[in-house]
């Protein structure tokens, strides 16, 4: 391993953290994962906030409404 | 280890009779011109490949390698190939794939069964899915020794992942049979095989054809990707699905909505990123098994909506149906 841990900002997705994390949330609770890599939500339309769950995506193709 | 099922026609009433003839030097059955996505190729095909797998109760281990059986196999794969070959638009660009698979078109079989699904669809669904659940992962171990660099590094770190991260209760596989038990359905390895049609095993066939030939590795990890990319809206919709019917053993499809959002990003950029640096000329392939995953997943799809439309079963009649 590393000895830094790596962290992805992925343009318009999630931000990729190597795993095992623990995270804070504003409301004082505080969620693990132990996944080799973890996506945080960074759009805040996780319905598995602060995990991402793919709702970043765009609904329709572009050029449509 | 499942049990040999019930033939479906010429093709594989020959390789079933001879696997169990207890004679490993009994006559094989020649391809012909089967139907690439008829119920006798693909039973044909599957048995052939659970040698590789599990194998079968009654018979002889010593059938995976059999010459004469390789190259049956082998006639079967071209068939099944060029059909998928020619169904197809292929490409030379990965990116534009990928982002037409991220459009989460409506009209699934995971929208049916959120919205409107009864507990006999969501049965059957699950019935369907445990012939590839049942082998989670595995066809797609046999990429790792044809990768290198970060590309392989990146492959094992996700299917590492898919087997429960060394943990055997948390195995896909292992939640997936949590899931058939809360639903009384027979959890052991390949129960339903005699139930599912050809456009599931198809699915699984590709899969498996793509894992055991190295000059399919391109065409593998773009399929793996496509899979990933595609379960985790449908994970979360099927998570709804069976809180709608009642079903509290929902932690197989939660678990994928979270994995596959890491899994999708991870073969993206580190496992087809890294594999098409060092070999580019497997672009083409990257959007075959991209595309191809698409095409068996949409024939698997359409079988479904479509008996179902029609209020009758989409699994084929078994002797002994459950």
């Amino acid at each position: 391993m590393p000895d830094e841990r790596r962290v992805t900002m992925v343009t318009g997705g999630p931000i990729l953290v190597e795993g095992p994390v623990e995270i804070t949330l504003d409301d004082g609770r505080v969620v693990r994962s132990d996944r080799f890599v973890v996506a945080l939500c960074a759009c805040r339309r996780s319905k598995t906030f602060p995990f991402c769950d793919t709702s970043h995506r765009p609904k329709h193709r572009r050029g449509e409404s | 280890m499942g049990h040999i099922p019930q033939p479906r026609g010429p093709i594989s009433e020959g390789i079933i009779s001879a696997l169990t003839s207890g004679d490993t030097r009994a006559t094989l059955p020649s391809a012909g011109t089967p139907d690439p996505f008829g119920d006798d190729l693909h039973l044909s095909l599957y048995v052939c490949y659970e040698l590789h797998y599990q194998g079968f109760d009654a018979v002889d281990p010593e059938w995976e390698w059999d010459p004469a059986l390789l190259g049956l196999r082998r006639d079967l794969e071209r068939v099944y190939l060029a059909a998928l070959r020619d169904g197809v638009a292929g490409g030379a660009d990965v990116d534009p794939v990928v982002e037409e698979l991220m459009i989460d078109a409506p009209g699934g079989v995971s929208h049916f069964l959120e919205d409107k699904g009864e507990l006999w669809h969501l049965r059957e669904y699950v019935v369907h899915r445990s012939i590839y659940h049942h082998k989670e992962a595995d066809p797609h171990a046999w990429v790792i020794p044809r990768l290198t660099g970060q590309a392989k590094a990146s492959m094992v770190a996700v299917e590492y992942d898919e087997y429960g991260g060394g943990r055997a209760d948390h195995m896909h596989s292992t939640l997936f049979r949590g899931l058939m038990r809360a639903l009384d359905l027979d959890d052991s390895y390949l129960a339903y095989l005699d139930e599912a049609p050809a456009p599931m095993l198809g699915v699984v066939n590709m899969m498996s054809m793509f894992g055991l030939h190295r000059s399919l590795r391109g065409a593998l990890v773009g399929h793996f990707a496509a899979a990933e990319i595609t379960t985790s809206p449908g994970a979360a919709r099927m998570t709804r699905a069976l809180k709608r019917l009642g079903v509290a053993e929902t932690v197989f499809f939660t678990e994928h909505v979270e994995a596959d959002a890491v899994h999708e990003q991870v073969l993206r950029r580190d496992v087809i990123g890294d594999l098409l640096r060092r070999e580019p000329e497997l672009t083409g392939d990257v959007v075959f098994g991209l595309q191809a995953t698409d095409l068996v997943e949409g024939r698997f799809g359409a079988h479904l909506l479509g008996a179902w439309d029609a209020g009758r079963t989409s699994l084929l009649e078994a002797p002994h149906a459950g």
